[in-house]
């Protein structure tokens, strides 16, 4: 396996974009990738996407992204793994290039979310879940999550509001990130009196869908040697699947598949929790929070939530989560999601992340989570002098 | 749910039936054949009473389509006397009510409006197990 470096990245701010179709939003990423790695054309085109068939009824996104990036004839494909399609994507580019069969390679994710109604979004993302057996009965995915958070509630004995800095500290972060949907910050109070939708999960619990796309380009070690920009390592990529339902899991509160894909992700890099900088963490949810943070061993079993309690995860806090809004607050085009994680990755390692710059960090990861911990994919990314 | 889907599941929807591994013993529900525990393949049919508690239990007050007439619902997580856990909602109880460690067994109830192929569903939910039935049972 060669060594892989992240060259180039281009991102779209995440938004309600009515004036941007699915095939723009994919392909201006594309182009602001390519444009930032000084690099005109890749080998081939990974593209990550959750949606596009039952929002857009639009397939095919390989080389529909492909030829209106300016890319016609390259090799192009699309990837689903859920909410973890665009690191599903990257990991494919990330495979190509590591095993030497190309050079350089794009991966984009990209998510149109907004021209539907509410409630076919919802429906949508459910799909997400088991379809026969948890969305038949009328589950949407903010309900898997409000039987997890209620459970976890019940057995460590927390109360809603305990994990209300998930969201408090990712509003605070967004607000200095040109690209995020929500640069607000946001208070206690006004966390304590949010909308209930599947409670305990209420509305500034969850992220906010919306339209989005990010791009990287990869390319082998020797050839970002040659290029202006600090250099960032592709030092881990591991995934690991759990079974779709929440009744099928073997313990409902561990994320197996995201114990496993970090483990992974830990052996790969020669690291271990206590080394990482930094956790660009998949938020969708403040309970997926506190159980990403237990399941990759930064805290232990029922007590992911005191991290948030005891500002752990702020800037200036021991392991810094969300540090340009996370998904919560910058937003959450789903299957575009685990690529912007990413590029706020490289932009603090190379410290192009503006005022919430980490001083001297080297070390990020990244998880983005596919349904409710059904597919896990882990990056740890690494700057290299 | 399409017409294919109902007839396919009507077993497991209307009597709960799942399977039993002839390898560990493990009881699984819904059925699938290959058992997620040992791997083995587990096809004995295996009947569940319908008994069992509340696990964890939500309210939807905003719900994906085909179920915005019946909000707010609950949702719950039921673990089956048996062992398994299944994903069902909650009928005769409100709110209030509801707290995880209920006792509750299954009823068969319409489940959604007028799905794919103009078909009513129906399937199981779950209702608190009534105080007498509860006292027949203590008395037994
Ligand atoms: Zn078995």
């Amino acid at each position: 396996m060669r060594d892989v470096c992240i060259v180039g990245i281009g991102q779209i701010p995440v938004g309600e974009h009515w004036d941007k179709s699915l095939r723009e939003l994919g392909a201006e990423a594309v182009h602001l990738a390519l444009l930032d790695a000084q690099i005109e054309r890749p080998e081939a085109l990974i593209v990550g996407n959750m949606l596009s068939g039952q929002i857009s009824h639009q397939e095919n996104l390989g080389a529909l992204i492909a030829d209106f990036a300016g890319l016609r004839g390259v090799e192009a494909v699309k990837v689903e793994a859920a909410c973890a399609s665009a690191a599903a994507a990257l990991r494919q580019a990330y495979l190509l290039v590591a095993g030497g069969v190309m050079d350089v390679v794009v991966a984009c994710g990209v998510e149109k979310m907004t021209d539907t109604a509410q409630d076919n979004t919802t429906a949508a993302l459910a799909a997400a879940a088991d379809a026969e057996y948890e969305s038949e009965h009328g589950l949407s995915f903010v309900g898997l999550n409000g039987l997890l958070m209620q459970r976890y509630m019940y057995e460590y004995g927390y109360q809603h509001t305990d994990l209300a800095n998930f969201a408090i500290t990712a509003h605070r972060n967004a607000v200095n990130n040109p690209n995020a949907m929500f640069r607000k910050a946001i208070t206690a109070e006004a966390f304590a009196k949010a909308k209930m939708i599947a409670s305990p999960v209420c509305l500034l619990d969850s992220a906010g869908i919306a339209d989005g796309a990010a791009a990287v380009v990869l390319a082998p070690s020797t050839l970002a040697n040659a290029l202006a920009k600090p250099k960032v390592c592709i030092a881990a990529s591991a995934a690991a699947t759990d079974s779709l339902a929440l009744h099928d899991r073997h313990d409902l509160l561990e994320l197996a598949a995201a114990r496993i894909s970090a483990q992974k992700a830990y052996a790969q890099a020669h690291t271990h929790p206590g080394e990482i900088d930094f956790f660009e963490l998949h938020d969708a949810f403040t309970i997926i929070s506190t159980l990403s943070l237990e399941a990759c061993g930064f805290a232990e079993r029922g007590r992911g939530a005191r991290l948030a309690m005891e500002n752990e995860i702020s800037l200036q806090g021991r392991i810094p989560i969300a540090t340009m809004g996370g998904l919560k607050a910058r937003g959450h085009p789903v299957g575009a999601t685990g690529i912007y994680q990413v590029i706020e990755a490289v932009q603090q390692l190379r410290g192009e992340a503006g005022a919430n710059q980490l001083a001297g960090c080297r070390l990020g990861m990244t998880q983005n989570i596919g349904g409710s911990g059904a597919n896990v994919i882990t990056h740890i990314l690494e700057r290299v002098s | 749910m399409s017409l294919a889907s109902s007839w396919r599941t009507r077993k497991q929807r209307l009597s709960l039936k799942g399977e039993i591994c002839p390898h560990c013993r493990e009881k699984l529900f819904p059925p699938r054949d290959i058992c997620p525990y040992c791997g083995g393949p587990a096809k004995t049919e295996f009947a569940f009473s319908g008994k069992g508690a509340v696990y964890s239990y939500t309210t939807m007050h905003t719900a994906p389509q085909g179920f915005e007439q019946q909000t707010p619902y609950i949702a719950a997580l039921i673990k089956m006397t048996e062992g398994p856990l299944v994903t069902a909602q909650l009928t005769d109880v409100t709110a209030e009510d509801v707290y995880i460690g209920m006792p509750v067994e299954m009823v068969t109830r319409r489940i959604s409006e007028e799905g794919e192929d103009g078909l009513i569903n129906y399937s199981f939910k779950f209702r608190p197990v009534l105080a007498n039935s509860m006292q027949q049972a203590a008395a037994r």
